[in-house]
Parts: structure tokens; sequence; C-alpha cells
């Protein structure tokens, strides 16, 4: 296989890592040396070669291991997994989706055989083999939107369409940033995305439900999105903010290029066609400070970033106590050298930090 | 580029079905296998008539899980501005043509208990795709379908042989009427309504189901206008930096992409939104057709949708 799988973890011992490969093409999500919200959606039709934009669903070194982490979160909590009744139609939408495009992106990895209806997937990381027959749930040993999702890194709202609004009638969620789909399933768009601060008054959610609406078949769309988390937990929920939330008093100078992490989403963006519904991967990214402070050019422009954002972000996203010790360690790599534009490393052009 | 993704298509099929009504068959031109789609859903066909680009929508009304192929009824406008007439006319078995991957505006509500259908005349051919969807999952649905004289019912014998429980046909000729108020009367609870066909039956049925007390949401439909022919007009596109002259059988929005300015689009029917264009200037009447703006927008001059309506007078000057 052409992927070295890690063996780590994202609880307790904290095992995860980071190759030199999963830094380079970590999605840093700041294009420029400040930070504002916007409807920063574009096309997804690939990207660079090895970046996390190259294929339809990019599949790296913590997959095994994210999915070992998914299915002891649904162990303990089942509910991070709903679908409404009317919804098990986009869940097929849905699988049929991912296994063609795993099986067509990464075909040392998965192979789809279809005869009709009845299917054949080979998922070789995690050893499954399983044949079904396509839009017969009694043939899975799951519905069809967790079957797949349980196979597939990040999480997944499945949104209907009606009455000009999305609504979040499904979805598999274990790898949030302080969300819950228990909490939000059933709600629209705008119900819930009500906790989020200053996008509303800049009409923002008006906007950004406008394009979604719009999206269309064989046009998906992506954009990035960020916050910070303390350790590399895949799932701080609200439900076990009572587990996370305190670590992030663990922080201290000594630690924290290690402990604090950048936490970015690719959230992706398909209509799903024989429902008409779309579908909302949201894959989280983790890297950790000192990582990122191996490429001089996000150094720079992490602190410049950290450094300038409106209170109420740094609040909403849960870092505002925290600032102070990050912009500690953050300003030892900032030698105020100007940065180039786009969030790509640039390793070769941009000069090394100067001391 | 504007407008869904685009698929060159083979014509494999050409059936006139009635006086009126032709249907044509499409497979892709490489052989591959088409899009799945949701009942409901539309193409958008290019139609190259000399100079001339037309791009209509036709809803598919072949089986949404049949991806070897999409099937349109087009039913001949001869007061119209040409599309449909080209299309029974010049389009023929082995041409080469381009549609636009399916665009659903008029999406089942998959909640609904059941699913009551009204169409008439060539409104029928969204309900073909959606009853195939439904019959597919068991689904509850029932049609009621007016058609103007036995002869111009296209596919009524389909409907009643295969589905003669579910299916009722009305003729305008034998003075036949959907018994509308003791139709919706009788529906059970969580039943969506949908309609597709002429303006005054879309405004009848939802009309009476507001007078029935219906939910806004249970009521769906489906109207596409098409663009009509009118006066010349002048238009300014501020941001090109372009004069523009409308004809009176184009539209705004051809007109427009005529110029070689990329405008976006979806319906091309004034329902889906996508083509709004905010006004900078202009002194003379606004002859506004869409379903979208609302009617304080209509009457605001700030905004038009240039795929179905038109102006009047000396200057208009647009935000492209």
């Amino acid at each position: 296989m052409t992927i070295q799988f890690n063996d780590e973890t994202f609880r307790d011992d904290y095992s995860f890592y980071n190759s030199e490969r999963a830094i380079k093409r970590f999605p840093f999500p700041f294009h420029e040396d400040s930070y504002m919200y916007s409807v920063n959606m574009e096309q997804h039709r690939g990207g660079p070669k090895d970046s996390v934009y190259e294929k339809r669903f990019d599949v790296d070194e913590h997959y095994v291991s994210e999915m070992r982490d998914r299915a002891m979160v649904l162990a303990d909590d089942p509910l991070r997994c709903q679908s409404l009744p009317h919804m098990t139609l986009a869940g097929w939408d849905l699988l049929e989706l991912i296994m063609v495009s795993k099986s067509e992106d990464y075909p040392d990895l998965f192979e789809l055989h279809r005869d009709g209806n009845k299917w054949r997937w080979i998922n070789k990381p995690l050893g499954i083999d399983d044949s079904f027959v396509f839009l017969d749930e009694a043939t899975l040993p799951y519905g069809p939107m967790e079957y797949i999702t349980r196979q597939a890194q990040g999480d997944f709202c499945v949104l209907d369409q009606r009455d000009d609004n999305l609504w979040m009638d499904a979805g598999m969620v274990t790898t949030q940033a302080d969300w819950s789909l228990d909490f939000d399933i059933g709600m629209n768009f705008f119900e819930w995305h009500a906790p989020v601060p200053l996008a509303h008054e800049k009409g923002i959610f008006v906007r950004a439900l406008k394009f979604l609406l719009n999206i269309q078949q064989g046009a998906p769309a992506r954009r990035l999105n960020w916050t910070m988390t303390v350790n590399p937990l895949l799932d701080t929920s609200p439900e076990n903010y009572h587990k996370w939330g305190i670590q992030k008093t663990t922080l201290t100078p000594e630690n924290i290029g290690a402990k604090q992490h950048l936490r970015v989403e690719l959230q992706t963006f398909f209509r799903l066609p024989r429902s008409n519904a779309l579908v909302f991967p949201i894959r989280c990214y983790l890297c950790s400070f000192q990582d990122l402070m191996t490429v001089p050019k996000w150094g720079r422009r992490l602190h410049r970033v950290v450094r300038d954002l409106p209170d109420e972000l740094a609040t909403y996203k849960g870092f505002i106590d925290n600032r102070p010790m990050m912009l500690d360690y953050l300003k030892n790599f900032d030698d105020g050298l100007p940065t180039s534009a786009g969030i790509w490393p640039d390793l070769e052009t941009e000069p090394a930090l100067e001391t | 580029m504007s407008g869904a993704e685009k698929i060159a298509v083979t014509v494999t099929d050409v059936v006139p079905l009635n006086d009126l009504v032709t249907r044509f068959e499409f497979k892709r031109a490489d052989n591959g296998l088409l899009p799945t789609f949701s009942g409901g859903a539309h193409t958008v066909v290019e139609m190259r008539d000399g100079d001339i680009t037309r791009l209509n929508p036709y809803s598919l009304m072949s089986d949404p899980m049949d991806q070897s192929r999409y099937c349109i009824s087009v039913r001949r406008d001869d007061e119209g501005r040409g599309g449909s007439v080209f299309m029974h006319t010049r389009v023929k078995v082995g041409d080469e043509m381009v549609i636009s991957y399916p665009v659903n505006l008029f999406s089942l509500d998959l909640r609904a208990k059941k699913h009551l259908f009204l169409a008439g005349g060539i409104g029928i051919t969204p309900f073909l795709a959606q009853t195939k969807q439904l019959e597919r999952f068991n689904g509850n649905w029932e049609l009621h379908y007016a058609c103007r004289t036995e002869s111009l019912g296209s596919y009524v014998d389909e409907l009643t042989s295969h589905h003669p429980n579910e299916t009722h046909i009305y003729y305008d000729d034998k003075k036949q009427m959907i018994d509308l108020v003791n139709l919706l009367e009788g529906q059970p609870l969580g039943t969506h309504v949908y309609v597709c066909g002429p303006k005054g039956m879309i405004d009848w049925v939802r009309k009476t189901a507001t007078n029935e007390g219906w939910p806004r949401e249970a009521v769906h439909y489906e109207e596409f206008l098409a663009p009509q022919p009118g006066k010349p007009f002048e238009v300014k596109l501020a941001v090109s930096n372009k004069v523009i002259q409308v004809g009176e059988h184009e539209s705004l929005l051809e007109a427009i992409e005529r110029a070689g300015v990329d405008a976006p689009y979806l319906c091309r029917g004034g329902a889906c939104g996508q083509c709004e264009t905010n006004v900078i200037d202009y002194a003379g009447n606004f002859i506004h057709r869409d379903h979208w703006l609302d009617d304080d927008e209509h009457a605001g001059g700030q905004k038009i949708m240039p795929c179905v309506s038109r102006f009047e007078g000396k200057t208009l000057v647009l935000d492209r």
C-alpha cells in the first residue's frame, strides 16, 4: 500500500503524530496575515499533487487510527450517529459517492465491484470485504450512512433541502469542534449557526446559504475553517466537555509547543443525486504548534493572526484565556519579514527565520 | 463558466406522441453512464441554430435510476421564440447535442406520508420521473392529470395501464374538472401536494390549498416560464463596459451572453434566482415576469431577472 498508516491514539496517552510529509501537506488555513469570516468557497476539483485538495475524499496516514477512535466514540455514545427516517436515500447516495470516489482515487486501497444492484466493497486498510444489495438496508450491518462513515475520515452532515433552507436531518459526528449533532438534529441552517458571533451581522449566513442551495451535481465546493485544541483530541464534543475542557488549563510555557494544536477543518459540499440532499463532510486535521513552526512562513503568519484576532472570535474559538501564553511562544517565530500570499508553505522560496 | 456542468450526448430516439408533443432520448456521446438524478430535476438543452444558441430547460421524465439514457418531452409552441420548434423540426436521431447535469428545483419532500400530484398538459413530465422514483421505494402517491383532449393526452395510456389505482385523468373537451376542494379535504395528514402546469392552474391550486388551510411548506409547484418576445431595447452593461441591443425574439440574458459576457444562470425560467442582476440606473418601465423577486422588488427598480424579464424605455444600466 502506498500510505504507511500510523498506529496512534487521540486520547489518554495521545500518541498521535504527523510525519514530515503530513506537516508539509497540512491545510494551513490563513491565506494572509489576518483573519476574518468570509464566504471563502471555491470549487472542489482537485488541487496540487499530494495536497489535501487533490482527491474528493482525502485518505492519509491517520486513517486507520481515526476509524478506531470513531468506533470507540460510538460505542460510548450511539447518538453521535443519527439519521431521520426520510434521509435513508441520502445515506445510499453518500455510500455510493464515497465508494466510487475512493475506489477510483485510491485503487490500491479500495475496490468496488458492481453487477447491477449487487455490490462488493473491499477496504484493504480496514480489512473489510462485504457484498450487499444496493438500496437494500437489510444486507448491510448498519444503515448506509453509518456503514460508510465508519470507514471515512471526518464528520458528515447530511442536509435535507426544502423550503429554501437546509436541515440537519442526518449525520455522523465524532470529531467535532464543540457542537452536538444530537442537539442540532432537525434544525435549519440559521438555527444551528445561531451561536456564531459577528457573522450574522455581516450577512455571512444569508449569502452562504444562497451559495449552498445552488450547489449542483457534478460541481462540489470546499472551504477551510479552523479553531484551537489542546492535545490532539478528535472528539471535542459538548457531551464530553467535562473530559477535555479542563485540559486547556494544563498548558505551560514548556509544553505549549507540543500540546497546543491548530485544528483545521476541510469542509466540502456535494449535491447528492438521488435524494437532492447536500452532504457536508467536515474533515479535521490537527498539527502541533512546534510542527507548524518548522515552516517559517506559517510561524510568522500564525503569530500575526492570533495576535490580531478580535476578542469575540478568540472567545468563541475557546482560546482567549490561553492567548497571552500562545503569543509568548509564537512571537519567537516572527522576525517581522513579509510573507508570501496564499496558504502553501513555500519552503523553497520563503526565507528561514532570522535569529 | 455559468450554468451547471455540461454533458455531450447523442440523440438516440425521436418519438412524436401527438400533434404537439415529441419525446427525445439522449445517451452519452462517449457511451458512458449518465448521472443519476432525483425526480423533478430538469436539464438545460443547448440548441445551436446558426448564430443563435438557445438554452431551454426540460424536465427529465425517464427513470432516475436509469443511467443509460435521459428522456425529455417537448411541447411545440408555435408562438414562442423558436426553441421548441427547433427541437421538433431540426433535431434528428444521431445528432450530437450538449445538455446540462440534472438540476432539481422541484424536489419531492421525502418526509411526506403521501404525494399528491396535479398535472396540467405537458406539466406531466416531472411526475413521470417522480412516480418511477417512488415506485422503487413503495411510496404512496396519487396523480390527477388534466389534458385538453384524449388525443393530446401524452402518456395517459402508460399511466392508466401501469398505475390504474393511482391515476385519474380529466379531459377539458369533456368538461371534466379536478374536484380540488374535495380532493384536498380528503387527504390524510402529512400529504404534500405538487402542481406542474399552466400558470392559471398553479395559481388555482396554491390559492385553494391556502384557503383549505394547507401549510405553505406542503404545497410545491414548478412553472418554467419561456422568455416572451417583446420590443427591442438597449442596455448598458457597466462592469463589462458594453452597450448591447436586445432583439425582439431573444431574452436579455441571451443578449448578454451573445455579447460575450459570462452571466450566472441555472433554470433560465425565472424560478431559481441565479441570474438576479442589480440595476444601476434606468428611465422607463420594467416588464418583470419572474417568480423569484417579490412584489416590492418588482416595484423597486433595483433588480431584474434577465432570463425572462424585459424593459421598455430610454435607459437601462446593469451591474454586469
